[in-house]
This record gives C-alpha cells, structure tokens and sequence, in this order.
C-alpha cells in the first residue's frame, strides 16, 4: 500500500510539486544559512586554526577571543617557560598595522609576529617562495587573498616593496590562508620585525604559543600555567570555542542567522502543509473508499507519513543540493561570502526537514483518520 | 484466494451453494445528531439476503437506503438492532475485526467509481489485494485476469481519465470482484451512466456476480436495471415497506439458493 501512497502522491503532479517546493525551499534556506553562519564563524578562529605546531595559548586573563589582544609583559614568556609540563614557549605577536604602498595607498593588514629562531606559526600553505625567506631582513609572507586584495588582475610577484610604520617590508613568500573575519591581508614577518611595524607600545608581546612535554595533558599545563603565572592558558581546541562563544553571545550574528533560519522553516512547513492538505482533502473520497474497502487506520496512517517522508527526502536531497552548489559557486567565484558546510549542518537541515514534513501531514492525518468510509456511499 | 468465478450451474455447483441467509437485518434503527435535531434514517429495518441472489433496494432520496448498506457493509454502526452478515455479529464486532472482514469479505462498487486516479486500471482493479498484503506483481496478474474476463484485456495500462464511464465502472467492479468476495454491494453502479452502459453494467453484475455462495445487493433508483433483480426491496421513510419478487432479465440465468 505504500506503493500505492506514492503513486496517488506523485499522481498529482502540480501539488506534488507545491509540496517538494516547500520542503526545497525551507532545506535550501536553512542549509544555505546555517553553512553562511559556520563559514562565518570559522573566519573568527582562522588564525587560531592556521597557527600550527602550538597547542597551547597564553594570554592575559581578560582576553575574550583571539582578536581581543592584551599585551603581556615580555617577562611573560621566561614564566611561562618556568612551568613544570611545558615542552617550549615562543612569542607571538598580534595586532593591525597600517601599510603604505608604493602608489601611496594605504592599507590595514594583520601582523603576526613569529618568535625568530623557531618561527612556531609560520603558515602551512606557502606556494612561492619559502618559510625561511623570512629570516632575510624586512621579508614579509603575505596571504594569497591579501595578495589579490591589494594587487587585483596582477600576477603573483616576490619583491613587491611597501612600509608598515615607516619600515621597509619585503615580500618574499605567498602563503594560502584562512580568510579573516575582517578580511583584512595577513601578513606574516618575525617577531623582532614585527614589532618594529607595529605602532610603538609599552608592551607588545600580544600571545605566548607553547606545547606540553611529551606525557603530559595539555589541559593539565594550561592549568598549571594559569596557577603559576595569573595568566590566561587555552588550549587550541579551547581557545576557538572561547573565540566562537563570543562571537555568539556578545554580536547579533546568530541572532540574525536565526531568524532567517526560522522563517525559512515557517515558510517552508506553510508551504508545505498547506498543499499537502489540499492533496489529501482533494483524495479525501480515495481514501474513504479505501477504508471501506477494509484498509486499517494504522496502514492509512502508513501511507500518509510515507507520502511525507518521500517529499521529504526528496526535498531535502533537492535543497541541500542546492545550497551546496549555491556554496561551490562562492567558492569558485570572487565573492567574499564565506561558506562552510560541515555534517551538523546537513543533520541539522535533516532533523529540520523531519519536523517540516511530520507538522505538513498533522492535519492531514487527522483528516484521514477520521474520515468516516460511509462517505463513499452519499454520492 | 479463490479466483473470482464464472457461475456455476451444475448440479454440484448447487449443491455447494451456501445456505442459509448472508445478510440478516432485524429491527435495525439509526439516528442521528440528538435532541431537536435528532433525525431518524431507519425505523426498525428487518431483510433477509439469501446466498445466490441480487437484491435491489429501491426508493426515493432520503429513505435510508444509503444508511441500511452502510450499516450492513460494516462502516456505520446501527442505533439499535441486530445485523448478521455472512454468519457474523457485525454489532457485537470490535471494529479492528470489522475492517478485516471487509477487506476479506465484502466487495464495493460504488456511485462514482472512486478509482485512484493515479492507478491504472489494473492496478486499481488490484487494490483490494494490495491491502490483503497481496505482493504488487502477484495482485495485478490476478486483477488483469478478472479484466479481461470483464472485456478490459486491451485497456489494463489505461488511467481512469482515459476510460469511458462504462469502462471505469467496469474496472470498479473487477476491484469488488478480484478478492472473491462473499457478499458485494453495490450503491447506484448505474447513476452515472447512460441507459446502454447502464444495462452492460448490469448484465455483468448479474451475471458474473451473482454465485451461489455470495450475495449482491445493488442500491439503485433506476427502474430500468429493476429487471435484472431477484427481488426488489422496496423502502419509504426509513422502512421497508415491500418486498417482491423481479421479472429475471432477459438471457440471464442463475441458479437459485
């Protein structure tokens, strides 16, 4: 009989229709935001994420997320590297520095500074030039996206001269990055060089990056650290989620996001419950004549919901389909959306989906259910 | 399954045929709503249906004719009184058992078809099966023989909306056939027809219907297919006021109970 429940669904090609569209609709929107609202939040961690080889992050106790830098005093570091459990501690130096290009332009960029002789941090993803160009005097890595931002249609040259702070910078390396939520270029130098781009301050050890010793729990340390210095100690893993919470709590971004989100399931379950109704109203005489004919309320309510979950999958597979080229043509393409669509995203839409199409048959059921099969017999 | 048969006329045949009657109905009332707008559809309704026969129950709009099938079909419960189908207490049944026995026992016709018309014919003629549990290629093999045997052999794949009337109606009693039900009802097969449909309508009722172990009872206000009843029960206002005897239709024999 399931069969047969299909088959008077996709018998009605127009309110089949109307049904998937609805369902399409509601995945498509919440797939598409949600994946906007995850690219979103993974450009807040991209600098913890493209920092590697450090797990541990030390910084002053009132820092809220990775962008909210507090300079340490130097001596920072020396304690840090006191703790019983840490393996090694290096400088790490954050901040926003303002480059002046040759043309006289100017521009914002980011400023990471890498302890000189380990160079912990140094990007993962360089394609010209080399990590070790950096420990030429004034050399400067700078992100691919940055690369594109400041010399659009221009093609990937190593020597392009500017000033950061009336400092000559030199570009020896291209590195791929994550993009940053203010989408600013990232440019990567030595700590020693970096803060002599940086605006003078009293203090400007902005992080300590270090490591547990080989057996030793990387929480445990940061607790360590925390008892040891009065300083904040994060884990990697942590620190994101510090970095995301804030993110989530302290700006209307989520707030924003949900709100599309949820009209997108209103919408999309109106929708859809609205034709599903119509369809089984306009079958009402069907399924009377069905019950007549001896079939059982428990497999009328099978047909029904089978009816539902088929739009459903089908709407799902269709919406999230869609939101996912929707995200390759960001991707390939030179917009500045960031999209990010990882499994809870699709589970999310999914669980979504089955709420929409279990709201959309309700009424319908309770139509069905109680439809009396004596109905056939008053013409 | 039995397979839905041709009658059998032979002295065996006869002798095989159920006793007894297959549609028992004594002093059945029913009433709607209540209070002031308490309406009374039967008023102690008392019929006997043997095996073997076609009942026609005639009268004007609103004489309960509608009420007393649906009553005995199992999809309307009586007020009062007692109703016995094929040797069943369907007053007494619970109502689990009731849409079992309908599926297993009873076959429909009804006034406006009610195909699903997204089915084809065959697949509609084999819906009945499919709610036995009946696998989907086993029930429409099965419902395609009673089609053909119906004269529908060249329009099995053909949707509802591309049969005529006659041939629509000629699917929905393959449907109410194809389980070999023990009793069929059949509510106005020849409203929507015209007078020619109507007679082949009838003819094929009566003649490959009607067994000698299953009861037809055909609810019909169309005096031209009176001919082709055993007996015609006459209602008025919620009663049975007669009940007589039909002329046979011309060319038609069956076998009496």
């Amino acid at each position: 009989m399931l069969w047969v429940a299909w088959k008077m669904l996709i018998g009605n090609r127009v309110k089949y229709l109307g049904i998937v569209f609805g369902v399409v609709f509601a995945a498509l929107l919440i797939a598409q935001q949600s994946s906007i609202f995850c690219g979103l939040m993974s450009l807040t961690i991209s600098q913890i994420r493209d920092v590697e080889g450090a797990n541990i992050w030390v910084m002053d106790k009132n820092v809220q997320f990775v962008d909210d830098v507090k300079p340490l005093p130097d001596t920072a570091l020396y304690r840090v590297k006191g703790v019983p459990g840490v393996a090694w501690a290096v400088s790490f130096y954050k901040g926003i520095a303002r480059a002046r290009l040759q043309e006289g332009s100017y521009e914002q960029m980011i400023l990471l500074g890498l302890d000189d002789a380990t160079l912990v941090g140094a990007p993962g993803g360089i394609f010209m030039g080399s990590i070790a160009g950096l420990r030429s005097p004034d050399a400067v890595i700078m992100d691919e996206a940055g690369y594109r931002r400041i010399w659009p249609n221009e093609p990937y040259r190593l020597g392009r001269v500017f000033e950061m702070n009336d400092h000559r910078a030199v570009l020896v390396g291209i590195t791929k990055a994550s993009r940053t939520f203010q989408s600013f270029p990232i440019v990567y130098t030595r700590y020693s060089q970096a803060i002599r781009y940086a605006p003078p301050e009293r203090k400007v050890l902005s992080f300590v990056l270090a490591d547990a010793a080989p057996g030793e729990d990387p929480e445990e340390v940061c607790r360590k650290i925390e008892a040891h210095t009065g300083l904040q100690a994060q884990t990697r893993q942590r620190f994101i989620w510090k970095t995301i919470r804030y993110y989530l709590a302290k700006t209307g971004i989520p707030v924003n996001f949900g709100i599309t989100v949820f009209l997108g399931f209103l919408v999309g379950t109106a929708i859809a419950g609205q034709t599903f109704y119509l369809f089984t109203v306009e079958n009402i005489r069907q399924f009377g004549a069905l019950k007549a004919m001896g079939t059982s309320n428990s497999t009328i309510l099978m047909m029904v919901l089978a009816q539902a979950l088929q739009v459903g999958v089908i709407g799902y597979g269709v919406g999230v389909g869609l939101a996912a080229l929707f995200g390759q043509a960001i991707a390939g393409g030179r917009s500045r959306l960031s999209f990010f669509m990882p499994w809870q995203v699709l589970a999310i839409t999914a669980a979504a989906v089955f709420v929409i199409v279990l709201l959309a048959s309700l009424l319908s059921i309770r139509k069905v259910l109680v439809v009396d099969p004596a109905i056939v017999f008053r013409g | 399954m039995r397979e839905t048969r041709l009658p059998d006329t032979s002295p065996a045949g006869i002798d095989a045929a159920a006793t007894g009657s297959a549609v028992r109905v004594r002093g059945v009332t029913k009433s709607f709503g209540a209070g002031g707008s308490l309406t009374q559809a039967l008023r102690g309704v008392d019929l006997d249906v043997p095996y073997g026969e076609l009942l026609m129950l005639v009268g004007p709009s609103g004489c309960g004719k509608t009420t007393l099938i649906s009553i005995v079909a199992g999809t309307l419960e009586p007020s009062d009184g007692e109703v016995v189908v094929l040797g069943e207490d369907l007053v007494a049944m619970r109502p689990g058992r009731k849409v079992r026995f309908r599926r297993d026992q009873v076959g429909f016709v009804f006034q406006s078809y009610n195909l699903l018309p997204a089915l084809t014919a065959v697949e509609n003629a084999a819906v009945p099966l499919l709610i036995a549990g009946w696998r989907r290629r086993r029930a429409v093999e099965a419902a395609a023989d009673v089609l053909e045997r119906l004269g529908l052999g060249d329009r099995l794949t053909r949707l509802p909306g591309e049969l005529s009337g006659g041939q629509q109606q000629r699917v929905a009693i393959a449907r109410a056939l194809v389980h070999d039900p023990r009793l069929l009802i059949c509510d106005e097969p020849t409203s929507a027809l015209d007078a020619e449909n109507g007679r082949i309508t009838m003819e094929l009722i009566s003649r490959i219907a009607v067994q000698p172990d299953r009861a037809v009872i055909v609810v019909t206000h169309d005096s031209r297919v009176y001919s082709f009843a055993d007996r015609i029960a006459a209602m008025e206002d919620g009663r049975i006021v007669s009940v007589e005897a039909a002329p046979r239709a011309t060319g038609v024999e069956r076998p009496s109970a």
